[in-house]
């Protein structure tokens, strides 16, 4: 399988452990994988992404610009600004809840991402997911998994919900991982009712 | 063996470690600080790890093991390598027993660091060899070669990744056990140890002539490889290698030659990839080094082969590559139209800007603060150093006039004191900083008597690269709780009179000291102590009652990004408040009250 999924968002919403799940599924799965995430100055509340390319055609650890599968996004404007590496024939999994820059209230823009989730939809094949409404009481913290399990169910990914989950338990601390199941499951249901 | 996924820094720690490594110390700096780290969290029976108190004290640390004939590896970011560059100048003239790396990783970009160095300019400046990994997986393997050619030509090797190298991830096939070599111990010889002018000589014509023949030797090292063939090639090196191949692997009639040893250059190989070339091109990061040693070779044989690079301006003298940036720069030298591939996206909406900021709750936010309110309507100098309190140079803050490299900002402040006697010359210094490198500007002062205030901002961790412990957190990497090193008692023992260590979270004492500390002559010292609130647990959080007249005095002071509009009211974001109570002292009518 050759398959370029970028994961991007904002510093502290989790694309590093989604990221590593999604990179460990595809090698549980008998794949070559590499990856490469933002670290460091840019992790505090900036964008961050992670490239993950799965296959033995991939040299960069970069994906290439209009050369990505899928995009991942937990937030709008992260969606949008990534948009340059998806395929002309690629998908968007993207989260609906804005998070406004932390100079926002210093400068206000108005920042809400609608306008981003109304160009995505002009640009591509999307899934618009509320992770805010999926997670309810359990919050941001888990917004990773809902979207993550959104993401597998579209079937665009080329690993199945079940290795995904498989990972979910090895790799989460062991009080989190019902309620990642939880709205991992959530989300996985959220995509299969779409029509894609 | 087994297979892990693993970043690029643990593919070189776990091969140090292959390759029974004894000894191994560093000092955190973005991209290289997860090597350490790794080491510390595997199996390392047997290994002595340090986090030093700075790159040149790492670097002895090191260098003395390997006299001993035991392997050590010593890590730093290119950066580092400029503050280890006296002993290692010296180290490469009197050469080691036990083989020794010196890992200094590059930042193309850059993306954390002050300069778009090139370590293997180091290299070849010290007249020693340098490896130049282009994968995670290539990382694993060179680590362990870097240490028997070190060990062959007895001289300390570079190894030189850069951040993309760094942070990748891949699935590496790692060693399931490995044991520290033995070693025979130091044997004393003062002909070969004590650095005198006649030994560098000797040493200095010994080394030059032995460059040359390392030079034959990596002409057959496996990882400098010649694949493809045709009249164009392209040269490349580190990750630039990765990129050009991601363009080419469906163009066969392109050379793509790899140099993985860029000093010694590796001429006979390279004269054997030009073999029926006739134009080359250089696809390299942060300086033309491998066009300038082809345009040598070129030179000196006579060929008659075309070099196009950085210097001939077919590609970008600064910045980093990519696989697309290659792809662009490929396409036009062999005369191939680039692919148009993904969306076309030029009515893409203004994106938000999201600047790196301090944290929620970040207790250097207050110690700014606290000396701009003292200072306000005075004229003062505010020298920044190296860490994440940099970002008190961002809005509303704009506490941070300068900043130049670690330590710096000590001896600047001394500097303006210097050339403005009615200024109030601050240095602002992180605790791990003022153990790495502000001590001897701190004695500059007293010695010279100039009028400063140090500023330390002390939040015992070195929070920027990812909390590690330093002197004064009284841990180590061999998992000893020490005796915490005393950063008041040490200004006190180099002779500075005043001497304050404030809250910085109580703003009104905290303006007090540095209104009082303004008047006095001589060096003063301030230190702010509060926790990094990434290494504690948070106070609570505060709320905003009805009281709010709304003013945004709150927003507009401090910038603290748990201070949010929400429907044009000002509101506190729990997800982020740390309950620090700083904007809580800042509200004329006390509208702001803790939840704790
Ligand atoms: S108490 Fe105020 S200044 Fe401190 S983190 Fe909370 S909102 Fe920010
Ligand atoms: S400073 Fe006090 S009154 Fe002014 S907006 Fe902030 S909370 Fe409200």
């Amino acid at each position: 399988m050759d398959m370029d999924i970028l994961v991007c968002g904002v510093g502290g919403q989790g694309t590093v452990l989604a990221s590593k799940l999604i990179a460990s599924a595809a090698m549980s799965l008998g794949n070559t994988v590499h990856s490469a995430e933002t670290i460091g100055m840019a992790q505090r509340g900036g964008s961050v992404t992670s490239h993950i390319r799965i296959g033995d055609n991939a040299y960069s650890p970069l994906i290439p610009l209009g050369s990505a599968d899928v995009i991942i996004a937990f937030e709008p404007a992260e969606a949008v600004r990534n948009l340059m590496y998806l395929k002309k024939d690629g998908f968007v999994i993207v989260n609906r809840i804005p998070v406004k820059p932390t100079t926002e209230s210093i400068h206000e823009t108005g920042y809400d991402g609608v306008e981003m989730i109304e160009y995505i939809k002009k640009k591509c094949g999307c899934l618009v997911v509320d992770a805010s409404e999926l997670c309810g009481e359990l919050g941001g913290k888990f917004y990773n998994s809902a979207i993550l399990g959104a993401a597998a169910g579209t079937g665009r990914l080329g690993i199945s919900p079940e290795a995904l989950i498989a990972e979910i338990e090895g790799r989460v601390p062991e009080k989190f991982i019902e309620a990642n199941k939880k709205v991992f499951s959530l989300g996985l249901k959220q995509a299969e009712n779409f029509d894609l | 063996m087994k297979k892990e996924y693993i970043m690029g820094n643990s593919a070189i720690a776990l091969g140090a470690l292959a390759a029974g490594v004894n000894v191994v110390s560093g000092y955190p700096g973005t991209p290289s600080s997860e090597i350490v780290e790794t080491i510390y969290k595997y199996p390392h029976e047997g290994v002595y790890l340090e986090w030093s108190v700075n790159e040149k004290a790492a670097l002895e640390v090191a260098a003395a093991a390997a006299y001993s004939g035991a392997r050590s590896m010593v890590t730093m970011k290119q950066v580092g390598l400029n503050v280890a560059s006296d002993p290692l100048m010296s180290l490469a003239y009197v050469g080691v027993k036990g083989g020794m790396v010196v890992v200094s990783a590059d930042d193309p970009g850059p993306i954390s660091s002050q300069t778009e160095q090139d370590t293997r300019r180091f290299a070849e400046f010290a007249r020693i060899p340098v490896f130049d990994p282009s994968s995670p997986e290539e990382a694993y393997e060179m680590i362990r070669e870097a240490f028997e050619y070190s060990e062959k030509y007895s001289t300390p090797v570079l190894f030189r990744p850069t951040t993309r190298i760094c942070h990748a991830y891949a699935s590496v096939e790692v060693e399931d056990k490995a044991s520290p070599k033995a070693y025979e111990g130091f044997v004393k010889d003062s002909k070969r140890w004590v650095i005198f002018p006649r030994l560098s000589y000797q040493n200095h014509e010994m080394i030059e002539k032995r460059n040359p023949e390392i030079g034959k030797d990596f002409s057959g090292y496996c990882r400098n490889t010649c694949e493809g063939g045709g009249s164009k090639a392209v040269f490349a090196s580190g990750i630039s290698y990765a990129y050009a191949k991601e363009y080419l692997k469906d163009i066969p009639d392109v050379k793509l030659c790899r140099i993985a040893t860029p000093y010694p250059f590796p001429e006979d190989f390279v004269l054997k990839c030009l073999e029926g070339v006739d134009e080359v091109i250089c696809l390299e990061e942060l300086s033309p080094f491998v066009e300038e040693k082809l345009l040598r070779t070129v030179g000196r044989y006579g060929l008659n082969v075309k070099i196009k690079g950085k210097l001939s301006g077919d590609v970008k003298a600064a910045g980093e590559n990519s696989a697309d940036y290659a792809a662009k720069v490929l396409s036009g030298f062999i005369g191939r139209e680039v692919p148009e591939k993904g969306l076309s996206l030029s009515d893409m909406p203004p994106l938000p800007v999201r600047p790196p900021v301090l944290c929620a709750g970040c207790p250097h936010r207050a110690s700014f603060y606290a000396v701009k309110q003292a200072m306000k309507g005075r004229r003062s100098y505010f020298c920044g150093d190296i860490g994440c309190y940099t970002l008190g140079n961002a809005m509303p803050l704009d506490m941070v006039d300068t900043c130049l490299c670690m330590g710096a900002g000590i001896t600047m402040a001394q500097g303006f004191n210097r050339v403005d006697k009615d200024g109030v010359c601050f240095a602002f210094v992180g605790d791990s900083t003022f153990f790495a490198s502000g001590i001897t500007g701190v004695v500059n002062a007293v010695y010279n008597e100039a009028d400063m205030i140090l500023c330390v901002l002390d939040n015992s961790t070195t929070a920027m690269t990812g909390h590690q412990p330093h002197p004064g957190t009284g841990r180590t990497m061999m998992g000893n709780v020490v005796e915490k090193v005393s950063i008041t008692k040490i200004l006190e023992g180099m002779g500075v009179k005043k001497i304050v260590t404030v809250d910085p979270l109580k703003l009104s004492e905290a303006v007090a000291a540095v209104r009082e500390c303004a008047d006095l002559k001589g060096v003063k010292a301030i230190i702010f102590k509060s926790p990094c609130i990434a290494v504690t647990k948070p106070a609570g959080k505060v709320s905003i009652s009805d009281k709010c007249i709304n003013c945004k005095k709150c927003i507009k002071e401090i910038g603290c990004p748990a201070l949010i509009l929400s429907e044009g009211k000002v509101a506190v974001d729990k997800g982020l408040c740390t309950g620090c109570g700083l904007c809580a002292q800042i509200c004329p009518v006390n509208a702001i009250g803790g939840e704790c």
